[in-house]
């Protein structure tokens, strides 16, 4: 299980330029296909994406059925493509939500400190001591499942890692010159944060961001195989390899291949390019 | 020792912190929590609100009722699940054998296969073996878990027929044989972790000067290896493994799931599935305190074991 990781964003120069620039490269490519592609589901998707079909089922892939078909015969590359809808909102609702809160904490409990300061430190204590996704867990217990309370919860989870982060930067930040240029001439703080200080941070975290995506969407698919975030006729990743479980004993694999890959493909390629957004971003930053 | 009494202080703050959330987040649910402690509507009758309200001293104030609470989890009392009609602390100690002995076998493979493997990246640092071993291990950790379980009941239990399907074993030897491919599952993200951190640690001894110096002297790679990059080097290796051993032991939710092992975290799904809440609270509290615990004491061995920490310790 995926758990809340402290940033670590230091790429390890161990492959080369070249190779990381094609590797950059194509997972970009494939990202864009995949919005694309989840864009378009209506238009793109062979069959709809409950399209039952008992006289095919448990197809391998093949001419008719791209991707083969599941245990009552609807067509896995057109139910990945419609769930790419509901996979790749969900983590983007997840970090929006997230980001609002932890940057917002975090930029005050930076220009501020005192007691917003301690009491964000006292929050992410106790988050921290919830671990991997315990808390989404626990308030998914309380308020029932379903995919708003999954994204809802993950949010909760991830603001504090996202104000601490933005904490940190904040800080840095603030012992540089311009800061203080602003304030003898009498900017507000509450203007300096959100003019400045805010649109200077969002290089470096843009990366951490991107990196989060990744990691909330790996969260999010874990939470519907479990039952707690989409529920059917939705065709989430997750809850396709759910779904899919039940044909492995029968040897049936592709239901679970399926998405089960394209979770991780995707999950891959927001990786690198996160990775090296960050990279990038954070050069210029310093310079 | 100062040190270690302000860490246990505030360890203990905020467990209790944690475990009120736990048990408060009850009464944040929407609607009576008289109904939702009940859970099933089938058997809400004036009899079971009366029992309940009385059982859980509803009538008293939030604070006071956890307080009840905590003290009668410090004693082991868990409370009742509603589901099995069981003590929740006798039905909790039938799950865990699975659940630790699951930890255990993933615990040795990610140690050897991530220590292994770090140790050789270091060693052909900025090399192909380097970067297809960083490569690799990323690439696995980025697959969840369900999948990398269900692709190896896919092929080594259906198609192979290695391995059982599901279940937890009787016995040492069968408990083996059914934990290896869950325990694999578990420990494969742990992996890159473990690696990575091997890698950093060792490739920052083998640029110090010592180490240098005895490999101008001409002592044989391994030695050297053994004796002055590994000794120097396994602090942070150590700290990390013991974290990544902590949050194992609360997450073996998914793998258990899939593998349809009887532990711990099978037991917290099946819970939240059916309203049983004292048994939600239970396993949420025991997972808290676990982790809380061996990460508190790693923070408090690590300095016993390598002087240079307690010298740095005593500077600042």
């Amino acid at each position: 299980m995926s758990s809340l990781s402290t940033p670590t964003l230091a790429s390890t120069p161990v492959i080369g330029r070249k190779k990381r620039d094609v590797a950059y490269l194509v997972s970009l490519g494939f990202l864009l296909l995949v919005v694309a592609a989840a864009l378009l589901a209506p238009w793109v998707a062979p069959y709809a994406a409950n399209a039952v079909d008992f006289t095919a089922i448990w197809q391998a892939p093949g001419a008719g059925h791209l991707l083969g078909t599941d245990q009552v015969g609807q067509d896995l590359f057109s139910r990945l493509i419609h769930g790419a809808r509901e996979s790749l909102l969900g983590p983007l609702a997840l970090l929006a939500l997230a980001t609002v809160f932890g940057v917002t904490i975090g930029t005050v409990a930076a220009w501020n400190g005192g007691w917003i300061d301690v009491v964000l430190a006292r929050i992410t204590d106790v988050m921290f001591a919830f671990p991997g996704l315990l808390f989404v867990v626990l308030v998914i217990a309380v308020f029932g499942k379903g995919p708003a309370t999954a994204i809802v919860a993950l949010a909760l989870a991830y603001a504090p890692v996202i104000a601490k982060f933005t904490r940190s930067l904040a800080l840095a930040e603030m012992t540089r010159p311009y800061v203080d240029a602003y304030r003898v001439q009498g900017v507000g703080g509450a203007f300096l944060c959100v003019r400045y200080i805010i649109p200077n941070l969002t290089p470096p975290l843009l990366g951490y961001l991107v990196v989060l995506f990744g990691e909330g969407l790996m969260s999010l698919a874990t939470l519907s195989f479990l039952g707690f975030g989409a529920q059917p006729p939705s065709s989430e990743w997750g809850l396709m390899v759910q779904e899919g479980q039940s044909g492995i004993i029968q040897g049936h694999i592709w239901p679970t291949l399926v998405p089960g890959a394209a979770i991780a493909a995707v999950v891959v390629a927001v990786n690198v390019v996160g990775v090296r957004l960050s990279d990038r971003l954070n050069s210029r930053f310093e310079r | 020792m100062i040190r270690a009494a302000t860490r246990i202080a505030g360890m203990i703050l905020t467990l209790v912190v944690s475990s009120f959330v736990i048990f408060a987040a009850m009464y944040a649910a929407p609607g009576d929590p008289v109904t939702f402690l009940i859970g099933n509507p089938e058997n809400i009758t004036p009899e079971r609100i009366a029992e309940v309200k009385a059982q859980y001293n509803l009538d008293q104030p939030l604070i006071v009722q956890y307080g009840l609470w905590a003290s009668q989890a410090f004693i082991g009392n868990l409370g009742t699940s509603f589901q099995y009609h069981q003590p929740v602390a006798e039905l909790m100690a039938t799950r865990l054998p699975a659940t630790l002995a699951l930890v255990a076998i993933a615990s040795v493979l990610f140690i050897v296969a991530g220590v292994g493997l770090g140790i050789l990246s270091a060693l052909r640092q900025g090399k192909r073996t380097d970067s297809t071993i960083t490569a690799a291990t990323t690439l696995a950790a980025s697959v969840p878990s369900f999948v990398i379980g269900l692709l190896l009941v896919s092929i080594f239990s259906v198609q192979l027929g290695w391995f059982p399907v599901s279940g937890a074993g009787e016995g040492f030897l069968d408990r083996l044989h059914h934990l290896v491919l869950p325990a694999v599952a578990l420990a494969v993200g742990a992996v890159a972790i473990v690696s990575r951190v091997t890698r950093q640690s060792m490739v920052e001894q083998l640029s110090m000067d010592h180490v240098e110096a005895a490999r101008s002297f001409g002592l044989a790679p391994a030695k050297l290896v053994r004796r002055h990059v590994l000794r120097n080097a396994w602090g942070p290796i150590l700290t990390m493994v013991a974290l990544v051993v902590a949050s194992m032991l609360a997450g073996t939710v998914v793998v258990e799931s899939v593998f349809g092992i009887s532990g711990v975290g099978k037991l917290l799904v099946d819970a939240i599935n059916t309203h049983d809440f004292p048994v939600v609270q239970a396993v949420l509290l025991y997972m808290v305190i676990t982790y809380m615990v061996v990460t508190t004491l790693v923070d408090l061995v690590h300095p016993l074991l390598d002087p240079r920490i307690k010298a740095k310790d005593k500077k600042s």
